[in-house]
């Protein structure tokens, strides 16, 4: 199991991104100006204020070069975890549905949050039992989820919320507390909590390692058949 | 110093803030008068904030010399040595003037001026802690105005370049409405053979300048705002602010770090206060060497500037360092995959001299003692204040001591709340809700003080903030200062700081290293701001000695003054200790039904200048408490060993608002009762910061953890139980309810 994180100026998480995914396997960086993703099996775009977030979250970093890569990756059913930053990102560029607008506070917000896993049948959260809650936190000024109406009912329909902020939670004003979505493909899963920031208990809790361990899983599991 | 608007007829070196006498000192030094460029120089060169000219002679009292020091006063940033082949290298610096005129970039440049110090000693910076003041909260808009403005400032530009934002303080007094204090300390990580001074060297050598343009941003900076009273008129001051561009400097840092990695670098300095003027000297200087530097290269924001602009163009997010011209392309092609411009300027010279060229034009050629070291150093004129004024006890002798309170226009004081004596509980929820007691968590919920993945305690966890390091130790570090409490005495507040500071690292089982200062006070040419000052650094010096804690670096900011009086003198401290086994570190609340709860330390506190005395309205008054110090350094080291061997579950120092106050803060942060016997002499209230701790933990543990060494006082006052704070006698409040009133004081503002 190899993993890739990317690396933009003005990345902040990606270091603890690139230790959270070594601990489920092999972790390397993925340069902003470089298109080769150097046979990853997935893709980690990490959290931040990529080249400083001046204009809107995302909105520049979509297109770096290595992003047209991890775009056709994507595509291709590559597996595309995006957090925060990256989840802002990954909506940008369009291969997650919704937006993330600024918090109902206006304020950048750092918090442990409770979480509710809604979709255990993700490459993502395939080794979270069902029903659990986890520990992990937030730290965003511009982690809104929104989704038209429409948009927002294909979602539900489609299983495609995956986490909630647990009831009464919510720290961002997240529409129907959602805190994070997949593509219908199932393969790229944007969050605003940060996971790679709960994988040791001396710092908090270890809840964030699941998902790097469900990916793992899942790329053995993928590999046998 | 004037603070009257200046003129077209006031001769030039005057707007520029130099007195006569100097201006007649620099002509005498030149043998000529200087040019336009060299008088903009020398008057940055020459003003308080460069020259420490109403504060050096006296820092020389401060303890310098420890056996971890690595980098000690007069670079960048000091640095200890931390084991296992690691250096930290932390500082604190003051950006309170810029804050006062311009809260958010103010306070955010403030963040990333500390930041850069910390890497121009080579280090990777993690983690920034703040100390603020502001006016009442309560009474005045432009306080509550600040108070968000300058935490949005911090936290935009922490949070932005991935700095974990880890701890701090904030007090709110009536002396600070004009003035806010914004002070910010950063720590940095570097393996220890990575650390780089600041020297410039080796004739021929290439002065490259990194990362933004010049612009045309807090010109004068340094002698305009930080070297005089502020006064009517300070908006028009906002150009002087710089702005900040975290994004810039995130690229900036990473690629200083990664041009170090690769050796390629002979001297690093930041540009801050006085920008290229005082980067180019303090490096020519440290060296012994002279810089010839061309402004016609420097990449501009703008047409037009003139070069003496550019000299002193306070343009955030740039660095300068000194190469050998073999290593330039090496050293653009880092720089180029960071995006970070690069530029050389200039060359080392032989000659001692800085001299500025536009093109082929001389436009400067200063030698570079005038600039650094020829700026005369005044002697203060202290003024004690008279017996009948140090005498104690409100009344009519206090008036003068009190300026800075009772001159702070009514309306903006904090109105008493609680005048009635006798009633603990009602006196206990009031403390509990004041500004300078109720929950941090408003503010540091803005701060990130997660990223990077070293924070183990983080604030509200315990009394000071704890740092993973990579091979299992940890290091501890707080920032604390009481103004109030200063200005009631000030020899013995100030060592109260370091006593306060010492105390929160002992309970997360931290051994101070090294520590840092922020000496904020008013203009030191007034008698009784200089008693002040002398006083609180014999002070700092007394308890630095007692504890074995050397200053490894620090910033004074003077002339914290507004037409309404001086602030109150208030000098910030900020301690980093060693944590052998980060696995194991404190926490203050309470954590297991059952365990007893002992009061620990030589405290004999008072009511002087506490906040239940400022609950009741009186204005704050000495003196304080005496301090036995080798009884404080016996109790820390108890404290210390307790936490580390783990025979204490909880440990909290004693501080504002007494051992009512420590004890609910137990009870809140562990979501758990206590039930106390205290003895009828022990004011619930009183204060002795850095002397007395709260502690549990099983009876046996206790007992055996009490008769090892060393040996301090140590008393069992109840046990942890139930929902609720019980003093018997006294008072019984439910936790919740402690709760709710800690919880609204500041969340009310925001």
């Amino acid at each position: 199991m190899k993993f890739g994180v990317v690396r933009f100026p003005g990345s902040c998480d990606e270091v603890d991104a690139l230790g959270a995914a070594a601990l489920a396997g092999e972790a390397v960086i993925l340069w902003h100006a470089e298109r080769d993703l150097h046979g990853v099996d997935a893709v980690v775009v990490p959290g931040g204020f990529s080249y400083g977030d001046y204009l809107r979250a995302g909105a520049i970093a979509r297109f770096a070069p290595v992003m047209e890569e991890v775009a056709e990756f994507a595509r291709g059913g590559g597996l595309v975890l995006g957090i925060c930053n990256g989840f802002q990102v990954l909506c940008e560029a369009g291969l997650l549905p919704g937006a993330l607008l600024p918090n109902l506070s206006l304020r950048f917000i750092c918090r442990q949050v409770l979480l509710d896993v809604v979709e255990h049948d993700t490459p993502f959260t395939c080794a979270w039992e069902p029903g659990r809650t986890l520990s992990i936190p937030v730290k965003h000024t511009t982690g809104r989820f929104y989704a038209p109406a429409p948009e927002l009912a294909r979602l539900k329909a489609g299983g495609q919320v995956i986490l909630r902020y647990a009831s009464g939670t919510n720290p961002n004003g997240s529409l129907e507390d959602i805190a994070g979505v997949c593509n219908e493909e199932r393969n790229v899963f944007g969050l605003m909590p940060h996971p790679e920031h709960a994988v040791d208990p001396l710092t908090g809790s270890t809840d964030g390692l699941l998902i790097f361990e469900s990916l793992r899983a899942h790329v053995d599991e993928r590999a046998y058949v | 110093m004037s603070t009257s608007a200046p003129t077209s007829e006031t001769p030039r070196h005057r707007q520029l803030g130099l007195t006569d006498y100097e201006y007649e000192l620099i002509v005498e030094r030149l043998g000529r008068d200087p040019g336009v460029v060299e008088l903009a120089m020398l008057s940055l060169m020459w003003s308080e904030h460069c020259a420490y000219k109403h504060s050096r002679k006296l820092l020389k009292r401060l303890p310098t010399a420890g056996p971890k020091v690595l980098l000690g006063p007069g670079e960048n940033a000091g640095a200890v040595d931390v084991g296992g082949g690691l250096a930290v290298a932390f500082k604190v610096e003051s950006h309170n003037h810029p804050s006062a005129v311009e809260p958010f970039q103010g306070a955010a440049t403030g963040v990333g001026g500390i930041l850069r110090d910390i890497f121009a000693v080579g280090a990777r910076p993690i983690a920034v802690l703040d100390s603020l003041r502001f006016g009442e909260p309560e009474a005045s808009q432009r306080s509550r105005y600040l108070l968000e403005r300058a935490v949005a400032g911090i936290g935009h530009y922490g949070n932005s370049i991935g700095v974990p934002t880890v701890g701090g303080e904030v007090y709110f007094e009536g002396s600070y409405e004009q003035n806010c204090l914004v002070n910010a300390m950063c720590l940095g990580l570097a393996p220890r053979e990575r650390l780089i001074r600041s020297a410039a060297a080796g004739p021929g050598n290439l002065v490259v300048l990194l990362g933004a343009l010049t612009g045309r941003d807090g010109i004068g900076g340094a002698s305009v705002l930080a070297s005089a009273e502020l006064g009517e008129g300070d908006e028009a001051k906002r150009p002087s602010v710089q702005i900040g561009d975290p994004f810039t400097q995130k690229k900036l840092l990473e690629c200083c770090l990664e041009l170090l990695d690769r050796g390629l670098l002979v001297a690093l300095q930041d540009l801050g206060a006085a920008g290229l003027t005082s980067s180019v000297s303090e490096m020519a200087s440290k060296g012994a060497v002279g810089v010839d530097l061309d402004v016609a290269c420097v990449p501009l924001r703008e047409q037009g500037m003139e070069p003496f602009e550019i000299m002193v163009s306070e343009s955030q997010e740039r660095m300068l360092c000194v190469i050998e011209p073999t290593q330039l392309e090496a050293v653009l092609q880092v720089c180029e995959r960071w995006e970070t411009l690069a530029t050389a300027i200039g060359e080392v010279t032989s000659a001692e001299r800085v001299r500025v060229l536009d093109g082929g034009e001389v436009m400067a050629d200063l030698p570079v003692h005038v600039l650094v070291d020829d700026c005369p150093l005044y002697d203060l004129a202290p003024e004690p204040p008279s017996a009948r004024e140090a005498g104690a006890g409100p009344g009519p002798g206090t008036e003068t001591l009190s300026v800075g309170v009772d001159r702070v226009p009514s309306g903006t004081r904090a109105e008493p709340r609680c005048r009635e004596e006798g009633d603990d509980a009602k006196t206990l929820l009031a403390l509990l809700g004041s500004p300078n007691i109720c929950s941090r968590r408003p503010l540091f919920e803005q701060y990130d003080w997660i990223v990077q993945s070293r924070t183990v305690r983080r604030p509200e966890q315990a009394d000071a903030a704890v740092l993973a390091l990579p091979d299992g130790s940890g290091i501890a570090v707080s920032i604390d200062g009481n103004g109030r409490r200063v200005f009631a005495d000030p020899r013995r507040g100030a060592a109260e700081a370091v006593y306060e500071c010492a105390a929160n690292l002992a309970c997360v089982g931290a051994e101070p290293l090294g520590a840092t200062n922020c000496l904020n006070f008013g203009n030191p040419e007034k008698g009784r701001v200089a008693w002040q000052l002398i006083e609180a650094v014999e002070g700092i010096a007394q308890a630095c000695e007692a504890l074995a804690i050397p200053i490894v670096g620090g910033n004074v900011s003077l002339y914290n003054e507004a037409p309404a009086g001086p602030i109150f003198p208030t000098p910030v401290i900020g301690i980093v200790g060693q944590v052998p086994d980060v696995s194991r570190p404190g926490r203050l609340g309470f954590a297991r039904e059952g365990d007893l709860i002992a009061l620990v330390g030589p405290f004999e506190p008072s009511l002087a200048a506490s906040e239940a005395s400022k609950l009741r309205g009186d204005s704050p008054h000495g003196p304080l408490p005496d301090a036995d110090e080798r009884r404080i350094r016996d109790a820390q080291e108890k404290i210390r060993c307790g936490v580390r061997s783990r025979a204490l579950i909880s440990c909290h120092d004693i501080g504002e608002g007494g051992i009512a106050v420590a004890l609910a803060e137990c009870c809140m942060a562990g979501g758990m009762g206590a039930s106390i016997e205290l003895s009828a002499e022990l004011d619930l209230f009183a204060e002795a910061p850095g002397r007395g701790f709260v502690v549990s933990g099983s009876a046996e543990s206790l007992r055996q953890w009490e008769e090892g060494k060393p040996s301090a006082r140590c008393t069992i006052i109840g046990g942890v139980g139930g929902s609720s704070l019980d003093i018997s006698g006294r008072l019984t409040v439910s936790v919740d309810e402690l709760d709710r009133a800690w919880s609204k004081g500041l969340a009310q503002f925001f």
